[in-house]
């Protein structure tokens, strides 16, 4: 049973010759031929393991990646009709690093269109299924690497953030879901959705995994212009180390909006931060309830502009008839999205179209700095802070599709960390009543992923529930 | 409230349709995130900065240095239409 090992350990027993990296690659395959049609987490997996020559850490073993990130040679589809048939012509940075060290890969997960919405619902081909219960979503975007990586499907996957895409499905699904700060991982490769927030991120089963994997896909690219010049550090080594005397704000006041299950998961999150040593206090973010009004004026801005490439001249899928050139961008642009693509471009033309770019573009930006300033004051004070990473459990498939607010309300608790570049982490926080997992959000100031992988390690040491993971 | 004319006209600038069957339900929604997101116009942010971006970087510049670029072939290879090593597209000039 290989395929319900950790990263980690696969690695361990790889370097003993106990386990070729080929037997755990047969083992997924294995895996997802069983479980697929019903999770249907890939969009694409690979029946033939590509041996990677290179010596590296990762000694061959096959990792997923979301359909929103570059494999040379292999289709790059972002969940949509739009880019339904296009292969990809060079690797995505975080991608190269991957193989430099040594990693193979299993297949590309599924994701909703674009990157855009919370429960994989509006992808192309159709909804990823909640491994711990198929009637309901696994969150979004990053559902599919969610839902492989805990259904065994996956050992461990990349997904990418925009308002929560790597958290929330992380927390839905019970695995671990980080977001770097902005700047840490080269966006390059990455299909763009909002480019000021997009950021890529492991999914992993433990926190040791998430620094494994983080440990290789950070660092300056002179491809992504973002790119942060910061040194790679060791992230293993903030891994089970004594948080004693740490400083924790709890945002007390995100809870009045939480489900009963949630609520009580934090009080008992809390008490364990406590007998850990950790000194927790309720904090104020005067501004965070705006910032879900706040992303979905930027994101769909940056959206609008980024997606006016998908015109069915350079690449992807174009419309059959069409009298000129103009009805083909139009008739290539319906027929290639999808509706919730569609509602976030119109959104982002509309708020950047003269006389409505000051009411609400040029606010939003200013918002967003109200919202940094709240979080710059916090961490003068406190080392992190901690919140719900979702206001309730999984909810069901369907429950949501035909009401786009409600779907983005859910993001609430996960998108100031995109507005403010900070790094949050999503660790399982135990069962809701219904058998659900739920998540602790982490976060910290920006490259101050230090603090959240001695904290994520410290509590998933009292505190984990990789025992339940529906991997039988 | 967001006319169904403007949505229209939006649609217009996007270069995309919205399908007249769906043309209230599209608008109603639309409407509904735009109303939702009027609370921003409870706060006074006429002496805030706006953060155009987030991070602290100031014009990244880079070498001027001649790279190889992609194989024009296996780009052309995921186009709709080329023809001569160009992408193809519909006439555009009118003789």
């Amino acid at each position: 049973m290989l395929y319900k090992k950790t990263l980690h350990e696969l690695i361990e027993l790889v370097d003993r010759g106990e386990v070729k990296p080929l037997e755990v690659f047969e083992s997924l395959l294995k895996r997802i031929k069983e479980k697929d049609e019903k999770i249907n987490a890939y969009v694409n997996y690979f029946e033939e393991y590509e041996a990677n020559d290179r010596v590296g850490i990762l000694k061959g073993l096959p990792l997923a990646v979301k359909d929103n990130m570059h494999i040379e040679g292999k289709p790059t589809t972002c969940s949509s009709r739009m880019l339904s048939n296009f292969i990809a012509i060079f690797d995505a940075t975080a991608v190269r690093k991957l193989k430099e060290n040594g990693a193979t890969f299993i297949g590309k997960t599924n994701l909703d269109e674009f990157a855009m919405g919370s429960s994989t619902e509006t992808s192309y081909y159709g909804v990823t299924k909640n491994p711990w219960d198929t009637t309901r979503v696994p969150g979004g975007s990053s559902g599919g690497s969610a839902a492989a990586v805990a259904s065994g499907e996956a050992i461990a996957a990349l997904g990418s953030d925009t308002g929560g895409s790597i958290r929330q499905p992380a927390s839905l699904c019970g695995v671990v879901g980080l977001k770097p700060t902005y700047g840490r991982v080269s966006r390059f490769g990455l299909v763009a959705f909002a480019s000021s927030l997009d950021q890529i991120g492991p999914i992993t089963r433990d926190v040791r995994d998430a620094a494994i994997l983080m440990n290789i896909i950070c660092g300056f690219d002179p491809k992504d212009s973002t790119s942060a010049r910061v040194e790679c550090e060791d992230f293993t080594r903030y891994l089970n180390q004594s948080i004693n005397g740490m400083k924790v704000g709890i945002y007390e006041k995100s809870l009045m909006d939480c489900s009963q299950d949630v609520q009580v998961a934090m009080e008992e999150s809390v008490r364990i931060l406590e007998s850990l040593g950790c000194k927790v206090s309720p904090i104020e973010l005067p501004h965070a309830k705006y910032a879900v009004s706040d992303y979905y004026i930027i994101a769909p801005a940056e959206a609008s502009s980024n997606l006016a490439r998908y015109d069915g001249v350079k690449y992807g899928f174009r419309a059959e008839e069409f009298k000129d050139l103009k009805e083909m961008y139009i008739k290539t642009r319906w027929q290639g999205f999808g509706e919730e693509v569609k509602r976030r471009i119109m959104l982002g033309t509309y708020v950047l179209s003269s006389g409505y770019y000051d009411a609400y573009y040029l606010k939003a930006q200013k918002l967003r700095g109200l919202i940094k300033q709240d979080f710059d004051n916090l961490f003068k004070e406190y080392h992190c802070i901690i919140s719900p990473t979702t206001p309730t459990e999984a909810f069901k498939i369907g429950e949501k599709a035909d009401n786009p607010l409600q779907m983005y309300l859910s993001d609430i608790f996960t998108i100031p960390a995109n507005l403010t570049a900070i790094p949050a982490i999503s660790i399982p926080n135990g069962l809701s009543k219904n058998g659900l997992p739920l998540g602790l959000q982490i976060m910290a100031d920006v490259f101050r992923e230090d603090i959240i992988f001695k904290v994520a390690s410290a509590f998933e040491r009292e505190f984990n529930i990789r025992d339940k993971l529906p991997l039988d | 409230m967001v006319e169904k004319e403007e949505v229209q006209r939006v649609a217009q600038l996007a270069l995309l349709e919205i399908e007249p069957e769906q043309m209230d339900k599209f608008s109603r929604q639309f409407n509904e995130i735009l109303e939702y997101m009027e609370e921003i116009n409870e706060l006074d942010l006429s002496q805030c900065e706006a953060a155009f971006h987030i991070t602290e970087l100031k014009n990244v510049f880079r070498e001027d240095k001649v790279e190889p670029s992609y194989n024009r072939d296996v780009i052309l290879k995921n186009a709709p239409d080329s023809e001569d090593g160009a992408f193809r597209v519909p006439k555009v000039i009118e003789r």
